[in-house]
């Protein structure tokens, strides 16, 4: 006799402690603190942070650590603990000018005041896998300490505007009209992302976007799919100041410094009726280390701006419902793995569909 | 919700106790705001039967596409006193309705059934049960796609102005298109609607064999699309029409087989290969439907066959 399938129970606590047992490996090897995650993964954490949208270290370790070191799946379980965390209020903008710098380079000029900083970057290291690391070696010895970097270092596009050759960075941009600043900014994590949507709501949703969407559509727009060639204006990381205004102080006062990676691009206008020949920029911000994903944020942010700009919108870079409803991975990810949850009904229904149409097909004398 | 007493005659165990909510999270793991901001967007939706209104998804501790919509819907409905169900493909045993049901019983401690007729809230994927609901029951669906056009027009800020202006062409010429080719409509599920005479809507993917259903129900149909960020409704007693055309009326799905577990002929049944040879069985997706009627005396063809195991 037939017995329908029972024991979905059962099976999903079996299938949890399986995973924790894969999880967790030999338990003859050590077991990974979350200060070793965040100290030596560090870069994975701060992807982690930036598409989980929460700056909090010990919990992105907390993440990677349980998600087995799959990113995607360490950014759900940030996010979906996000959304149980209370709101206290509204950060006022990030003064990025006043960064206390550990990495600050240009690729549009030589040299420039504040001189470029390298930092811990692993763009001139040569790839060669060492083997030193494998065998445990220590580390190099530090440093003598370096000159100290200036306190202030101007940022390159403010040295172009003083010659007025990029645009002017409008905060009006970033609100509903250029009268009035906005008293509270749009926040993609209580409203929904409405079409056409203001530059913040695209820079917020670009914020918490896939790496790897960006940096592919980003790539797409140096191949010609959109047409603008830029340059790295500026890519500076290091420590910034959060100040908020507390409603009952009605001063700003200081919360703490998170980390970020900010960059500029800056991309030739040939300019319209209204507005002379100029440099344009596309803008990208991480938490931490993320400076593939601030770059490629950078070069889908100036795409974007295609339709403000009065440029034709030929390529899918350029195609704002497109590129920002495709891009967060937890609705990525979430809706193409939902294929593994049953569809009997709806399979049966096509079944049954297909076999009449087949019948219909013979009847009229169709191929065999 | 639903305040009313819990009969626990019928089938044995069918309501699971309350027991105590997680303590760590608020109850049924929205916060009290966000409930808000959902029942204000629900209200919308009751008053504009049909219309897609936007809303401020949460990531849920499940992933988007696994019912999130329905999830939060259900987290800003339910109280103390309701008697949740979650069904997927219409039984309460398939994988994801048992998590869902596992997640609201630890987020609420609300008692859970199985059974459609003690149930005051029952959460749905891809079916309505085959037991008529009645009023005071509130059928939560989860949806993927809330956009009944975005086949023909994936461009959403397109679609809400198609809407604003009742023009679905499209949708008809499309119907039209699979008359002409392949003399029927080929809409096997997610069958569009058109709800009180004005919005077409998706019913999210039922079965067409469900679309009936939905026409002048007692209960209070809400659905949640949370990948989307949208929630629609229709109210009880609400007419929902099948799109379809005067010369080629709407028409569901039949067999040339009964349930073979309980011998119903008049429900929405699965097709079950049950040898490396082939052979099929057609059982009732609905297993409450299908567990009631054998519990009643009735039995279908597997029942009993020479050779069977017990």
């Amino acid at each position: 006799m037939y017995v329908s399938v029972k024991g979905g129970e059962a099976a999903i606590e079996n299938s949890w402690r399986l995973l924790a047992q894969a999880r967790r490996g030999d338990p003859a090897q050590p077991e990974l603190g979350l200060d070793t995650i965040a100290q030596q993964l560090r870069l994975a954490v701060h992807r982690v942070m930036t598409e989980g949208s929460l700056y909090d270290t010990e919990l992105a370790a907390l993440a990677i650590k349980q998600a087995s070191g799959d990113v995607f799946e360490a950014v759900f379980l940030l996010r979906a603990y996000r959304t149980t965390l209370p709101r206290f209020g509204y950060a006022l903008p990030l003064d990025t000018g006043a960064m206390h710098i550990r990495r600050r380079i240009s690729a549009a000029f030589k040299d420039l005041p504040g001189g470029q900083v390298l930092g811990p970057t692993p763009d001139y290291t040569q790839r060669l896998l060492d083997f030193a690391l494998a065998a445990g070696g220590e580390p190099p010895a530090p440093l003598p300490p370096a000159p100290a970097v200036a306190a202030h270092m101007p940022r390159v596009l403010e040295l172009l505007n003083l010659e007025g050759l990029i645009e002017a960075e409008r905060p009006a941009n970033l609100g509903a009209d250029a009268s009035s600043q906005p008293t509270e900014p749009t926040d993609l994590t209580r409203e929904p992302l409405a079409f056409p949507a203001t530059r913040a709501a695209r820079l917020q949703s670009l914020a918490r976007a896939d790496e790897g969407w960006l940096l592919a559509l980003g790539y797409s727009t140096q191949r010609g799919y959109a047409n603008n060639h830029p340059f790295a204006g500026e890519i500076r990381m290091g420590d910034v100041v959060v100040e908020m205004v507390p409603e009952e102080l009605g001063f700003a006062i200081d919360i703490g410094d998170i980390s970020v990676t900010e960059c500029q691009m800056i991309n030739q206008f040939s300019g319209s009726r209204e507005v002379p020949p100029q440099f344009t920029q596309g803008y990208g911000l991480a938490f931490g280390e993320c400076e593939r994903k601030a770059m490629s944020m950078a070069l889908v942010d100036r795409a974007l701006r295609a339709r403000e700009l009065g440029e034709p919108p030929v390529a899918p870079a350029q195609d704002e419902e497109f590129v920002l409803s495709h891009g967060d991975s937890l609705e990525s990810s979430g809706f193409v793995q939902h294929l593994k949850l049953p569809h009997y009904v709806d399979f049966q229904s096509e079944l049954e569909l297909v076999r009449r149409l087949r019948q219909a097909h013979r009847a009229e004398g169709g191929a065999a | 919700m639903n305040t009313e007493t819990v009969h626990t005659t019928g089938a044995p165990l069918a309501v699971a106790p309350a027991q105590s909510a997680d303590s760590d999270y608020n109850f049924a793991f929205l916060d009290e705001q966000t409930k808000r901001h959902i029942r204000r967007a629900l209200l919308k939706a009751v008053a504009v039967p049909g219309y897609q209104v936007p809303f401020g998804s949460r990531e849920m501790p499940l992933p988007y596409g696994w019912g999130t919509g329905g999830i939060q819907v259900t987290a800003a409905v339910i109280g103390c006193s309701d008697v949740l169900k979650v069904i997927d493909q219409g039984a309460d045993g398939t994988v994801n309705a048992v998590n869902i049901r596992r997640f609201f019983a630890r987020m609420t401690g609300v008692q859970t059934t199985t059974a459609t007729e003690k149930a005051t809230l029952v959460q749905t994927r891809h079916r309505i049960p085959e037991t008529p609901l009645r009023e005071g029951q509130i059928l939560v669906y989860q949806v993927p796609q809330p956009e009944p056009l975005f086949r023909l027009e994936p461009r959403r800020a397109q679609t809400v102005k198609l809407h604003a202006l009742a023009e679905y062409g499209l949708m008809s010429v499309r119907l039209y298109e699979d008359i002409a080719h392949l003399g029927a409509i080929a809409r096997t599920y997610d069958y569009p609607v058109r709800v009180n005479g004005r919005y077409v809507m998706s019913p999210s993917p039922i079965p067409k064999f469900d679309n009936p259903k939905m026409h002048l129900n007692p209960a209070l149909q809400l659905f949640g699309a949370g990948r989307e960020k949208r929630l629609y409704a229709v109210p009880p007693y609400t007419s929902v029409e099948s799109l379809a055309f005067e010369d080629h009326p709407f028409e569901v799905q039949r067999w040339d087989h009964a349930c073979a577990l309980c011998g119903a002929g008049d429900s929405f049944l699965d097709e079950v290969i049950v040898d490396n040879a082939g052979r099929r069985l057609y059982v009732c997706s609905d297993s409450d439907h299908c567990q009631s009627r054998q519990q009643a005396g009735h039995t279908g063809s597997a029942v009993g066959e020479p050779g069977s195991q017990p």
